[in-house]
């Protein structure tokens, strides 16, 4: 549940009158704010946040938690020009094939981020426009950044041929 | 009756169909490093823009996660190697929050400078090749002269010119080198005549003039929209420098000014960049002036490498020492994002630990990648001589970009 601290601060009541319920949990821990919003609704809170003055989405990643269950830990950075403040929110999925509403719609500047999370984690963004590679050639077999995935070895044997 | 498109001579055909589609890259030299766009043309318009990157991904995220805290420092120095001392702050002060130390004042004090000096190295090279890349040859050899003053500094400082891997976790390698206030003085002293030979050269060249006023030109809320960060945005007219609105390593200690302009156009962020020169020798000025002693390393023998006498004559030392070099430290289990702004625009390191003594994720908010997004919407409608003007007023590394 959600600390007294937490529950004070501007965003989060912001957010409780707009999106009831879409914080399931958050903590204030060294300086800096992090809400973990129902990956269900992540594109209604951007959109909130957007009319929020919340200019800029920093940047996406993801974080794997394998082996546990939800292993994906969606990570939105979120940056407030006009307030000089800045929230980051996580949203968990999992299961065989994770996916997650695309925030491309509400701010464009996430466009080659979720590709970038597509790409190395595997996690699919509904709506999103060209949901290809980015970094990875497009023939790549797996994603790299998964923990699962090995950082020794060779793809294919060189020494048989 | 004969089939009409039977008679349609070969040149006919071809001359109806209105656009081609040309690869620029990844071997072009004014994208700088290799990255590609397909350009859909009409012409000499550009009618579609399709930036390809990943060429040089080398999978440094992934590889973070199999070092000790301090062995990623290294690894930063790759991803942008025109300003790695930023990438190094940058990642050493997200893990500094997780452990919560303090950083005595010389450590920021000299971290704040070399910086400040490397930003200035990193927009010689911007300037050198965005000049060249329209044709002003000399500007070239001018700024790479300079930045060689520059080099021969964080070689004396750290012992490398490039791959500096100056900042530890807790401060910095070594302290500043006997002399080096004379070294540096003289390069604060000479360069501001330098910057007025540059503009001197540039500013009011009627032919940069003409390639660079009303290209490229972005408004603020796509500029905002699409991720783009720094001088860019600068030049748009916001006034946001990290530096100043969330001062780190002791930034509000220095007075400097937040060069911006309105137009958005290439000419705006090249005057914007000069501006900044300007800005940064004042911040390294003070630096120099204002250097307060004491140590270089915050007081965490658990985190920072013993004195080699300290090393030879205490147990405690020693055992520290044998920990640090064999396992590594632990870093307490949590997240945190640090950024500072970089000479391309906010550099962000997300770094999460699970209490080990490796991190957990290591995700570098590079700002190459966030600006390169717009480079579709920019090069659309535009000429095909006027998109490598536009480019160059980006300033992206592609090592920063693919990571």
């Amino acid at each position: 549940m959600l600390s007294e601290q937490v529950q004070g601060m501007r965003v989060t009541q912001a957010l409780a009158g707009a999106a009831a319920g879409a914080v399931v949990d958050g903590k204030h821990d060294r300086g800096e704010l992090t809400l973990e919003i129902d990956a269900a609704r992540i594109a209604e809170v951007c959109r909130f946040l957007k009319s929020d003055k919340y200019e800029r989405l920093a940047a996406v990643t993801c974080v794997d938690v394998y082996p546990m269950e939800p292993r994906f830990e969606m990570i939105y950075h979120m940056h407030s020009i006009a307030r000089n403040e800045r929230v980051r929110l996580k949203c968990k999925v999992g299961g065989e094939r994770p996916e997650i509403e695309s925030v491309f719609p509400v701010y464009r500047g996430a466009d080659w981020y979720e590709r970038e999370v597509f790409d190395l984690f595997g996690v699919f963004f509904r709506n999103h426009p060209n949901m290809t590679r980015i970094l990875m050639p497009d023939d790549w077999e797996g994603h790299p950044l998964r923990k699962d995935y090995p950082v020794h070895g060779h793809k294919y044997s060189y020494s048989r041929e | 009756m004969a089939d009409t498109a039977i008679l349609e001579t070969p040149s006919a055909a071809l001359s109806r169909r209105r656009t081609m589609t040309l690869n620029m890259g990844p071997q072009h030299p004014s994208t700088h490093g290799v990255l590609r766009i397909v350009l859909d043309l009409d012409g000499e318009v550009i009618l579609k823009a399709v930036a390809d990157i990943g060429f040089l991904h080398t999978g440094i995220e992934k590889q973070c996660e199999t070092k000790t805290w301090q062995q990623v420092v290294p690894l930063t120095d790759r991803v942008d190697y025109l300003s790695n001392l930023a990438n190094n702050l940058a990642y050493v002060l997200a893990v500094e929050r997780l452990l919560q130390i303090e950083i005595p004042p010389r450590a920021q004090y000299l971290r704040v400078m070399l910086t400040e000096i490397s930003r200035i190295a990193s927009h010689l090279v911007w300037l050198g090749t965005h000049a060249l890349d329209i044709g002003a040859m000399s500007m070239f050899m001018y700024c790479f002269r300079e930045r060689e003053e520059i080099l021969k500094i964080l070689e004396m400082f750290s012992g490398q010119r490039m791959m500096t891997s100056y900042l530890r976790v807790g401060g910095v390698a070594l302290d500043a080198p006997r002399g080096w206030e004379k070294v540096v003085g003289r390069f604060l002293d000479d360069f501001p005549g330098k910057i007025d030979m540059y503009e001197n050269l540039l500013t009011g060249n009627p032919i940069w003039t003409l390639r660079t006023k009303g290209v490229g030109y972005m408004p603020l809320e796509d500029l905002l929209d699409w991720g783009v960060t720094g001088p860019m945005l600068r030049a748009a007219g916001l006034k946001w420098d990290i530096r100043k609105d969330e001062p780190y390593s002791g930034y509000d200690k220095f007075s400097f000014d937040v060069p911006t302009r309105t137009e958005s156009d290439v000419f705006a962020r090249y005057m914007v960049r000069m501006a900044e020169l300007r800005e940064s020798l004042k911040i390294a000025r003070q630096a120099l002036d204002g250097m307060p002693g004491g140590a270089f390393q915050a007081d965490a023998p658990q985190i920072t490498l013993p004195a080699r006498e300290k090393m030879k004559t205490q147990m405690e030392a020693l055992i520290y020492h044998f920990k640090i070099v064999t396992e590594g430290f632990a870093v307490p289990a949590g997240e945190a994002y640090a950024c500072v702004e970089s000479p391309r625009g906010e550099l962000g390191y997300y770094v999460v630990s699970d209490g080990g003594t490796k991190p957990c994720r290591v995700h570098m908010r590079t700002p190459s990648f966030g600006n390169l997004q717009i480079l579709g919407p920019m090069l659309e409608n535009t000429l095909i001589a006027d998109s490598i003007a536009a480019l160059g007023s980006m300033d992206f590394v592609l090592g920063d970009t693919d990571r």
